[in-house]
């Protein structure tokens, strides 16, 4: 194939051509690298949310990707403008018989139009048809209770602007939101105590070695009646143990509430705390006190609201190992997101889900 | 010989040949020794390509021994906690583990259920490390080797210990020890760290780091400077020691000329010696003054001038907001 003085030649002058070829080959595949990345850019970039003084390391990062993506559930809420009253229109409790109470209050055409909104919200279509559909009996808790939080947990809700909550909020469409939660501890078998309640992969664990007994730990009445504590430390630097005081267990299950709390928004630890004094309250960010209200609107809402559906539920709602309600917490309205829906007014054209005084205010569209 | 040649993380050359089987000696060394050896290629690559014959010894017997009950009493307690899956056992094994007592049960032995078995199984393991920590002195001993390996094991020791038995019995809670899992000691590790207000406040575990990366430092300094003059013969460190030749020569005046100061041959090895064994050391003086002496770093750093305070204004203005982030203009609906 090759002629004869080729051949000879390099007979002649054996030369080692593996060294220089290894070396071609990695300082070119180098310089293509960097042309490229120079060239197209950085194919996976990302943004930070500046959450504390400078120099700290305080922000949350994302990809831009996911910032800039959109957001199909927020463009899906669906909403129509309210009918203002006449000044002599009556309720629609006096005018049809097969309205549902709860709402008998408004009048007709804002009734039908609010019992149209929540069946697309919940993806019932025959809600508050009757009351042979427990759904109906459970809808009525939840209206309540939407209008509680708009009314009184505005400090958590509208922390930064006026943005409310819906059905849509929490269900998006369905009628059992997504990220519910059932208690499920113990977790492992033939085991007690400490090493019963976590070291498996579940969902309720966030799929960590972490406990699985820390949101009904947290948001759920003890049996003395009472919120356990949410703490990890002391506040001294050198004190007596006492009883009752944080111990690395109580710290790893607010280890895994945290991690929680995180996952459901879609943030970092420093989103909330500087990092190195986890505890402290004069080196939090804002949000950390809009959380701290969120947790008490949760612990409220599942008391006075949702545990008492246990007597409405069907079986088959109820949770595969201790038959409980399911529960809603952060994760249920957030979804991932620093504000469910991003953040988008769904109160706005529904004065009738912000007060539960029974008289809405419809003076904005007048 | 190409010049990158040298730069290769495998030995360059590979002794096959008889096996040495070591010699016997006064102190009837042979006698607990196996008497088989095989060669690996593969171990040649970064060893001795010779494996075997191993000496246990009495005290290897009873670190085997117990080290196994040790391991197998995890292993089963986890395999038990999946209710005797092996499926699930090895899809949750690095989420598995044997926990220690809850801290209701103070320094009492609970049921076997509820940490039970982690003390059991704990005593096994405390039996094994010791025993094998004698079998390194004795080796040494018959050797008539220094006993520096047995020291430099015990700082590790002293760590292990420690956590598992010293500050326990001083908290009076078993519940303080760590848990036996791939993730769950993880778990413990950082909740140990926030429990007791940032570990990173705490000066000895600063100290344990700083002679952590020292000893890599010198580590890497150490092994380049020999593998650079082994062709002076350098590698021969021994020799090189009482009988300073060039290798030694261009190694020191080297480093003389690159920072002002060099390590002798000798002295090279006592500084990775302590360097290596301060890093246990001054870790466990850390961890035992941690919730005896201290319960949290970040105030005690606070009180000692340590922890810098932040000057106001804290800055609020600066920071983002949740819609300039997503880059939209607030909504309505």
């Amino acid at each position: 194939m090759f002629p004869k003085w080729f051949k000879d030649w390099n007979a002649k002058n054996p030369t080692n051509i593996y060294g220089p070829a290894i070396l071609v080959g990695v300082v070119g595949a180098a310089v293509f690298s960097a042309a490229a990345l120079v060239t197209i850019g950085q194919p996976f970039k990302t943004d930070s949310l500046q959450t504390g003084p400078r120099g700290t390391g305080m922000s949350v990062p994302e990809f831009q990707a996911d910032l800039f993506a959109t957001y199909p559930d927020a463009d899906n809420f669906y909403t129509t403008e309210p009918i203002v009253p006449q000044a002599n229109a009556r309720p629609v409790r006096d005018v049809r018989s097969d309205a549902d109470p709860s709402l008998g209050y408004l009048t007709p055409e804002n009734y039908d139009r609010l019992v149209e909104a929540m069946r697309i919200w919940t993806g019932i279509p025959d809600l508050f048809a009757g009351e042979e559909n427990y759904q109906t009996v459970v809808a009525r808790n939840m209206i309540e209770m939407t209008q509680n939080i708009n009314e009184f947990w505005g400090g958590h809700v509208n922390a930064n602007a006026e943005v409310g909550v819906t059905c849509y909020t929490c269900h998006r469409g369905e009628p059992v939101p997504n990220n519910i939660w059932f208690k499920i501890s113990p977790v492992n078998e033939n085991a007690g105590g400490w090493s019963a309640n976590q070291n498996r992969v579940t969902i309720v664990s966030n799929s960590t070695s972490l406990p699985s007994d820390y949101l009904e730990t947290y948001l759920l009445l003890n049996e003395d009646g009472q919120y356990n504590r949410i703490g990890v430390h002391d506040l001294a630097s050198r004190v007596q143990q006492m009883d009752g005081d944080p111990l690395i267990q109580q710290t790893e299950r607010t280890y895994a509430f945290m991690n929680y709390i995180a996952n459901s928004l879609g943030v970092n630890c420093t989103f909330c705390h500087n990092t190195r004094a986890f505890y402290d309250a004069s080196q939090v960010t804002p949000q950390w006190a809009t959380a701290s209200l969120g947790i008490q609107m949760v612990q409220e809402a599942l008391d006075l609201y949702i545990l008492p559906l246990e007597e409405v539920l069907p079986a088959e709602r109820l949770g595969p190992v201790h038959a409980d309600v399911p529960k809603l917490a952060c994760a249920t309205c957030h979804q991932g997101q620093q504000q469910p829906l991003r953040g988008l007014n769904v109160i706005a054209n529904w004065p009738e889900l912000a007060t539960t005084s029974g008289e809405p205010d419809y003076a904005a569209f007048q | 010989m190409a010049y990158f040649e040298y730069q290769n993380i495998f030995t360059q050359v590979q002794v096959q040949g008889h096996p040495e089987m070591g010699m016997d000696n006064e102190n009837n060394m042979a006698a607990e020794r196996t008497t088989s050896a095989s060669f690996s290629t593969l171990a040649g690559l970064i060893g001795n390509a010779q494996l075997g014959p191993i000496y246990l010894g009495w005290a290897g017997m009873i670190s085997l021994a117990t080290g196994l009950l040790w391991f197998n009493i995890v292993g089963l307690n986890m395999l038990s906690q999946v209710g005797w899956s092996i499926p699930e056992f090895i899809r949750q094994l690095f989420w598995l583990a044997l926990e220690p007592p809850g801290p209701e049960w103070g320094l009492r032995i609970p049921p076997l259920n509820e940490g039970g078995w982690y003390i059991i199984s704990s005593f096994f393991l405390l039996v094994s490390v010791m025993s094998w920590w004698l079998r390194t002195y004795l080796l040494a001993e018959q050797h008539k080797m220094g006993k520096h390996i047995a020291w430099a094991f015990l700082a590790a020791i002293w760590l292990f210990l420690v956590l598992g038995l010293f500050r326990p019995i001083l908290m009076g809670q078993w519940s303080e020890a760590v848990p036996y899992g791939i993730f769950p000691h993880l778990d413990w590790t950082t909740a140990f760290s926030i429990r007791y207000g940032n570990l990173y406040y705490n000066p000895f575990h600063a100290l344990s780091i700083v002679f952590l990366y020292g000893s890599v430092l010198l580590f890497a300094m150490h092994g380049a400077t020999i593998l650079a003059v082994s062709r002076f013969g350098g590698d021969r460190e021994l020799e090189q020691i009482y009988d300073r030749g060039t290798a030694s020569e261009r190694a020191a005046l080297f480093w003389r000329w690159t920072m002002g100061f060099n390590a002798t041959m000798e002295g090279i090895h006592r500084w990775a010696w302590w360097f290596a064994v301060l890093t246990p050391i001054t870790g466990g003086i850390g961890i035992l003054l941690t919730g005896t002496v201290v319960d949290n770093w970040f105030i005690w750093a606070q009180e000692h001038n340590f922890a810098p305070e932040y000057l106001a204004p804290y800055g609020y203005e600066a920071y983002g907001s949740y819609q300039g982030f997503l880059g939209q203009t607030t909504g309505g609906n």
